[in-house]
């Protein structure tokens, strides 16, 4: 009786070892590390769906290289440390080929030390601060000069802006956005005094005083622009606020770089028509290949309300760019990967060419666009090609004399073209 | 001289002819002027939209307001230009702009919507503050003029000139002398600068002190400006002065409102604490209740936004008072005199509440929206607006804290509920039933902390961790104010605000805070407490 039931104990335990086995052979695994609840799940959420969508289409083509691909989900919640301890869970327990993740910096940051340690790879889709160039993440989303420098030179020169305010939540991403943006309103002649920058913690709610200050800022008699680095849903009170206390975007404009059309969607957007945002995508661009990847989502989601916006682009270019160099390098390792990435280009949704350029960072173009009253953006600039991101900022002391360049023989992040010395990671 | 006739009549009927063709010309540019719209660049708009306003025709204003709000639009097939407002079966009607007729509605995918820009509905909003300047209706008529105060145009100042002596409206002459005051101390002599600085000086607007200022600037510093510049000095400081006063007002406005967030927050537990000695940790959770109630009913009811928060009041209080009730008769009635159980176990329900609404609606945030009596804000003077949400807001939870007050001052509710919280022994001896009393009074917390989630959902995102955000603020509010006194509460409640509110514009919110929180430490040292402690022998 004890050995027929450890005989059938086993054959079971057999069995699962085996299929599990088998199972682990015949897949690519693919991490998705974004916030699905807290402060960001308004941002994040969507773009879990939409890796989830691009897995989908790319096994109804065959999988990649014979095998089905298999999506691990987990939700580091808006906790910075926890996306650290997720990451971990990615790459030891569940042994992902590679991660769609992250929207914060801080987020971005605090799993950087992790996927260097276990030599991981994250496709980063966001836009961001730069000055950073790491051998294991891949940046999709914009660098300052791809977003936050052409927006200002915007405002200085079509709305004639003359006082800038910057507000941005408390974190690394804004404050070293600001840093860049002070300094380069500086250079082109903008007094100290013109600059007002505040910071505010996230999911900020009370902006009765910020308001009013930017209100008084802006009634000196010269044109006064926002820039707001403001992320997660302290954004809603922010423009209710605004609405409330009568500021309009004809007399104080904000351009916002962390508002898409996701944050608006839900949101009456009319008191908003007018403020602008930047960015390298709108869901109003109107080419044949944003039409067809706007219907499959919708289909996919089953929602036809749902929007598109840019870091849902970014994240279609990343596992785009992702499954080309996976099939030229014949293999999902992660060093091979990293080379074969460099010069892959695939088609972007707004008609032009993403290049992968040695340095980790795409050639995006950059859009500026109009809030309308259905939560869409209606583009009122462009740059006529698509713009090289770069790294490292030209603006800052610290940056200026940095190149990252990935391919031999410089093979570095950080590079020092002044002293010719490479600094490594510097987390 | 007989063929020179010929030549004269021909000559004087030419002129009656090009009279007579501009004449024409006049009354069909303006069609001329429409057609070009659809096909007009962004970046050409603004002469065209120049153009159409010089036209001085009626029809203008039904031509550059809808293209202003974005209504303006073109039939796709046959370039006619089009006002489009979308009806109930999600078809658009159609207005022909120049012959006003209607027509059929149409699906959207056939016309196309003339675009603007933040510059072009600039542009309209002042030509169209123009017209306004002649409008029948005064508020219209003292809008128009303070866009032309704020935004000064030479079309719009020569309507002013002509139209001050007949203006009847006490607050648009007000508007009109100003602007005027402006014009004279910009463009006048020295004398008549120096009559204008003077009477400029009571005038609060903003445009006012930045002409001032320019003005003085701009002074060359001689012996016969002297008299001028002091003047002008003077009447910057007498501004600036004035403003720092409303500023301040300002400032102690903003206190006030946060004070009555904090109180509204902070009073269901004063009692809950001050009564029971219970530390409920799921406090916050009874606000979020509230909030999503006031969610709940906006859903049920998409026509009555208007009404929803006086439906949503009595509502979130018996939804957070029924699970106040629940909680204290599942859980804490058999953690009594085990505070730290308590705490534990409370904590543990908030984070079932949490989980249970991220299951039942999302974990994404709701999108509670506020009502139109709700939003924008009451204009005192030009340095000094008050927004309606935070102005309700305060009154509501004065008129909560009161009706508390009332409830347990005089209902025979709140004698039992004060009896057992001085001495429950006592009470119980004199045939109060001090289990039924704990289980209404923890009702009676949670169902005004429900209430005041319902004015939160107005003010901040409605999520699963809105709980979290003021549970902290609570507790600090009524240790503060002393355990289980309400105008302790009160107090303490207004002055961290008030405090808070002072320190955020030259410190920053994150450091107001955190100041805030240090003196609250070391006052706690002082005063272990609070404000108003309990008194009485039964009292620890």
């Amino acid at each position: 009786m004890k050995l027929k039931k450890l005989i059938v104990a086993s054959s079971i335990v057999a069995t699962g070892l085996m299929t599990n086995f088998a199972y682990a052979a015949d897949t690519i695994k693919v991490g998705v590390l974004h916030s699905l609840s807290g402060t960001m799940a308004i941002s994040e959420t969507t773009l879990k769906d939409t890796v989830l969508m691009m897995i989908k289409d790319q096994n109804a083509k065959g999988g990649l290289l014979g095998k089905k691909i298999e999506p691990v989900v987990v939700d580091p919640a808006s906790n910075w440390p926890l996306f650290a301890e997720k990451g971990r869970e990615l790459l030891e327990k569940e042994k992902v080929d590679v991660i769609f993740g992250s929207w914060t910096s801080v987020s971005r940051k605090s799993v950087l030390p992790v996927l260097e340690e276990l030599n991981g790879l994250m496709f980063y889709p966001v836009q961001y601060e730069g000055e950073e160039s790491s051998k294991n993440v891949f940046y999709t989303g914009a660098a300052p000069n791809q977003q936050a420098i052409p927006a200002v030179d915007y405002l200085m020169n079509d709305l004639g802006a003359e006082r800038f305010v910057l507000l941005g939540t408390d974190y690394v991403y804004p404050r070293t956005t600001n840093k860049i943006l002070e300094a380069y309103l500086m250079a082109k002649g903008v007094k100290a005094e013109d600059i007002m920058i505040n910071y505010t913690p996230f999911g900020h709610s009370d902006w009765q005083g910020i308001v009013s200050d930017v209100k008084s800022f802006g009634s000196e008699g010269k044109q006064t622009a926002v820039v707001s680095t403001v992320n997660g849903d302290a954004n809603i009170p922010f423009y209710k606020e605004l609405g409330n206390q009568g500021i309009s975007a004809e007399d104080i404009p904000v351009i916002a770089f962390s508002v898409g059309e996701e944050e608006l969607s839900g949101f009456d957007a009319k008191p908003l028509v007018g403020h602008l945002a930047a960015w390298n995508y709108f869901q109003s661009v109107e080419t044949e290949e944003n039409e067809a990847f706007i219907a499959s989502w919708k289909k996919y989601i089953g929602d036809d309300k749902r929007v598109t916006n840019d870091p849902m682009e970014a994240t279609y270019i990343g596992f785009k760019m992702w499954a080309k160099a996976v099939e030229k390098a014949g293999t999902t390792d992660v060093d091979a990967v990293e080379q074969a990435m460099i010069g892959i280009a695939v088609p972007n949704l707004t008609g032009g060419i993403a290049v992968m350029n040695p340095n980790h960072h795409l050639s995006k173009p950059v859009l500026i666009g109009e809030i309308q009253e259905n939560g869409q953006f209606e583009v009122v600039w462009e740059t006529p090609d698509t713009v090289i991101g770069d790294a490292w900022s030209d603006f800052l002391p610290s940056s200026k004399n940095l190149v990252s360049d990935w391919t031999a023989p410089i093979s570095c992040g950080n590079f020092d073209v002044k002293t010719a010395k490479c600094s490594g990671q510097k987390f | 001289m007989l063929r020179l006739f010929p030549l004269l009549f021909f000559f004087v009927l030419s002129f009656n002819a090009s009279a007579v063709v501009s004449e024409i010309q006049g009354e069909s540019a303006l069609p001329e002027l429409i057609e070009q719209l659809p096909s007009t660049k962004l970046n050409k708009m603004a002469p065209l939209i120049d153009k159409i306003a010089d036209t001085s025709e009626p029809k203008v204003r039904a031509i550059l307001t809808p293209l202003m709000e974005g209504d303006l639009y073109y039939v796709k097939a046959s370039k006619q230009v089009v006002s489009a407002y979308k009806n109930t079966e999600n078809q658009y009607d159609l207005t022909d702009v120049f012959t006003a007729e209607t027509l059929p509605a149409v699906k959207k995918s056939t016309i196309k919507k003339i675009r603007t820009n933040n510059r072009l509905r600039g542009q309209i909003r002042d030509l169209l503050g123009n017209l306004d300047l002649k409008s029948t209706d005064p508020e219209v008529r003292i809008a128009a003029l303070k866009l032309l105060l704020d935004k000064p145009n030479e079309t719009g100042i020569n309507s002013v000139n002509k139209l001050f002596k007949s203006e009847e409206d006490d607050e648009a002459r007000e508007l009109m002398s100003t602007i005027l005051l402006v014009q004279q101390l910009e463009n006048g002599d020295i004398d008549e600068k120096l009559s204008a600085a003077k009477q400029l000086s009571s005038r609060l607007e903003p445009t006012v002190k930045n002409a001032l200022v320019k003005q003085l600037d701009n002074l060359p510093k001689e012996d016969e400006t002297k008299a001028l510049r002091a003047t002008l000095t003077n009447s910057i400081s007498d501004i600036e002065q004035q403003a720092s006063v409303f500023a301040l007002v300002e400032n102690l406005f903003f206190g006030l409102s946060l004070g009555s967030v904090l109180l509204l927050a902070a009073i269901g537990l004063a009692i809950t604490f001050g009564v029971m000695g219970v530390i409920n940790m799921a406090h916050g959770e009874m606000m979020m209740l509230g909030a999503y109630t006031t969610y709940v009913i906006q859903q049920m009811f998409p026509n009555l936004i208007e009404y929803s928060l006086l439906m949503a009041v009595p509502a979130a209080f018996l939804v957070s008072g029924f699970v106040g009730v629940l909680i204290e008769r599942g859980v804490i009635r058999f953690l009594k005199g085990r505070p730290l159980e308590t705490l534990l176990a409370t904590f543990g329900i908030s984070l079932i509440l949490q989980q249970l609404v991220r299951t039942i609606f999302s974990p994404l945030n709701r999108q509670v929206e506020a009502p139109m009596w709700m939003s924008g804000s009451l204009e005192i003077n030009p340095m000094l607006s008050l927004t309606y949400n935070r102005l309700y807001i305060i009154i509501f939870s004065l008129m909560v804290f009161f009706s508390l007050l009332m409830i347990l001052k005089n209902s025979s509710l709140g004698l039992h509920v004060r009896a057992v919280s001085q001495n429950r022994d006592m009470a119980r001896a004199l045939s109060v039933k001090s289990s039924w009393v704990d289980a209404i009074t923890f009702g009676l917390g949670s169902g005004i902390a429900g209430v005041a989630g319902v004015a939160l959902s107005q003010l901040t995102n409605v999520g699963p961790n809105l709980g979290q955000a003021y549970i902290i603020d609570s507790f600090l509010v009524v240790v503060f104010g002393g355990v289980g006194n309400l105008w302790g509460t009160l107090v303490a409640a207004m002055t961290m605000g008030t405090f808070n509110k002072i320190l955020e514009p030259s410190m920053g919110p994150v450091l107001a805070n955190i100041i805030v929180l240090v003196s609250l430490v070391l006052f706690i040292q002082k005063r272990p407490k609070g404000l108003f402690p309990q008194k009485g022998r039964a009292a620890e």
